[in-house]
């Protein structure tokens, strides 16, 4: 093992007293202090995030677009300039092999943004897939950084230290512009359920950046929050994270993200002919919310059973007791015949059974 | 919650240690035990605390409850062969104090020891955390 490679803002947050984590190869912030704290900071004022092990990979070219559109499961050539798109890159067989997004910055040129742990598989599959079209794919994973402010404050903040009209950036939009005087790309995306803003930049201009939120954030109640709260928080708001409940043995249909495949592509695109065939054939699993009525958490791998026989319906992906809940949470597959909300199951919790209730997704939306 | 979680605390010196990251004070045949603010920081914020019931006859080393966090799960071990006298309900309706406390007001069971284990003193434990 090659020990992990610190962000551009590490020693920010060695000053800031954070506890570190070992994410894909990073050295990563997982709590300054208390990721409850963390959590409800971005839940009701604004919480800075360092983001910089996320994979940024340009995709550019006149058929930029139709490569990615034969590449992706989505239609990135009708994505308007300045937009993003949730989309995925899924194998021959229809296993998803990382979930994206994908802004169009230019007519020609789109930034894919991956998972860390799945960049060093994306950009290959991209460069591969985009082989007879004319376009360039380039992994600059290396020359961003990343730094969001999420939360119902964010844009106060980022309205403060950017010379971008923020009101008029709509969500999931994307725009070049200034924060701090550093050149970024700002984009109204997030993972935390919460409106908020993404702050693409050079590494090293990230710590000038990061303090000028700071300075422009602490009025209004924004504090650094690590990875420990990103977790609970996209959990609340129903977001899928990948080796949970996306995967290579998982579709976008069983996950209920269906609607971001787009058969009607004139190329087709990498496993359409096995997503068709599993819409055809019908779910084996789906992906659900488990609310438990105890204060035990289901956890993931944790078996979902019916209480009446005691019977495996199901496995947990990903639980957490919910901050803004104050219960557990969980999300979880089940047979499809079981995914009403309402139906009574069980969690097996190290040997014993907690009840629990599947739920519609997400557990919280904000107002 | 405070912020002074992620400060190091130092390891009290009248205390002792067991290399499962709990603390164990002890009067006379009496012993209060804990975990140390080292396992807080490690679990994060402890939101469900399962203590063993007052009566029970536990074992040095072996699962006596368990502590949960935002993000893991971790067993509470029995630091010594003996009863347990009483329970600190106050951590159980509110685990919060065992990270905002973890020496003091979040102590979590008081137990008559009826095998004197092996403890580290706080130098030892010191040096077994700074590893």
């Amino acid at each position: 093992m090659t020990s992990p490679v610190p962000t551009p803002l590490h020693a920010i947050h060695q000053s800031l007293g954070a506890s570190f984590t070992d994410f894909a190869g990073w050295s990563m912030p997982v709590r300054y202090g208390s990721e409850t704290a963390e959590h409800h900071a971005v839940r009701t004022t604004a919480g800075l995030f360092d983001l910089s092990h996320m994979g940024e990979i340009e995709v550019t070219g006149p058929e930029a677009g139709r490569a990615l559109d034969r590449a992706l499961v989505g239609r990135p050539s009708k994505i308007g300039l300045g937009r993003a798109r949730y989309s995925m890159i899924c194998a021959e067989d229809g296993g998803i092999i990382d979930d994206l997004v994908v802004y169009r910055l230019e007519e020609e040129r789109y930034l894919v943004v991956a998972n860390a742990s799945n960049v060093v598989v994306v950009a290959p599959a991209l460069v591969e897939r985009a082989d007879g079209y004319d376009a360039v794919v380039h992994d600059a994973s290396a020359q961003w950084a990343l730094i969001a402010v999420q939360g119902p404050v964010s844009a106060q903040i980022v309205a403060a230290v950017t010379d971008l009209d923020v009101p008029t950036l709509r969500y999931y939009a994307i725009d070049a512009g200034k924060v701090a005087g550093i050149d970024v790309l700002l984009a109204r995306t997030g993972y935390t359920g919460e409106d908020g803003f993404e702050v693409y930049c050079a590494p090293a201009s990230a710590a000038d950046a990061w303090d000028a939120i700071t300075e422009a954030g602490e009025p209004h109640g924004l504090i650094p929050a690590g990875l420990a709260c990103r977790d609970t928080l996209r959990l609340e708001a129903g977001m899928p994270l990948y080796g949970h409940e996306l995967s290579r043995e998982t579709t976008p249909f069983e996950a209920g993200l269906g609607r971001v495949v787009s058969f009607d592509k004139p190329d087709g695109f990498v496993g359409d002919a096995a997503l068709a065939a599993r819409r055809e054939e019908g779910l084996r699993s789906t992906l659900v919310g488990l609310v438990a009525t105890g204060r035990r958490s289901p956890r993931a791998g944790y078996a979902v059973v019916d209480p009446a026989t005691g019977d495996e319906i199901g496995i947990v992906t990903s639980g957490s007791p919910s901050p803004t809940l104050g219960r557990p949470i969980a999300m979880a597959y089940v047979r499809p015949e079981l995914a009403v909300s309402g139906t009574k199951v069980q969690v097996v919790v190290r040997g014993s059974h907690e009840d629990a209730e599947i739920v519609d997704l997400p557990f919280y939306s904000k107002k | 919650m405070s912020q002074e979680m992620s400060t190091a605390m130092s390891n009290p010196t009248h205390l002792s240690y067991t290399a499962e990251h709990e603390w164990i004070e002890t009067r006379d045949d009496v012993a209060r035990v804990g975990v140390t603010a080292f396992a807080t920081e490690a679990l994060g914020d402890i939101v469900f605390v399962e203590l063993p019931e007052v009566g029970t006859k536990i074992t040095g080393g072996e699962g006596c409850g368990e502590l949960e966090s935002t993000k893991s799960v971790s067993d509470l071990f029995a630091p010594a062969d003996g009863e347990v006298l009483a329970i600190n309900s106050a951590v159980v309706d509110d685990p919060a104090l065992i990270n905002s406390d973890p020496f003091g007001a979040g102590w979590l069971f008081e137990m008559r020891i009826s095998n004197a284990p092996d403890l580290l003193d706080a130098a030892a434990y010191d040096a077994l955390i700074e590893e």
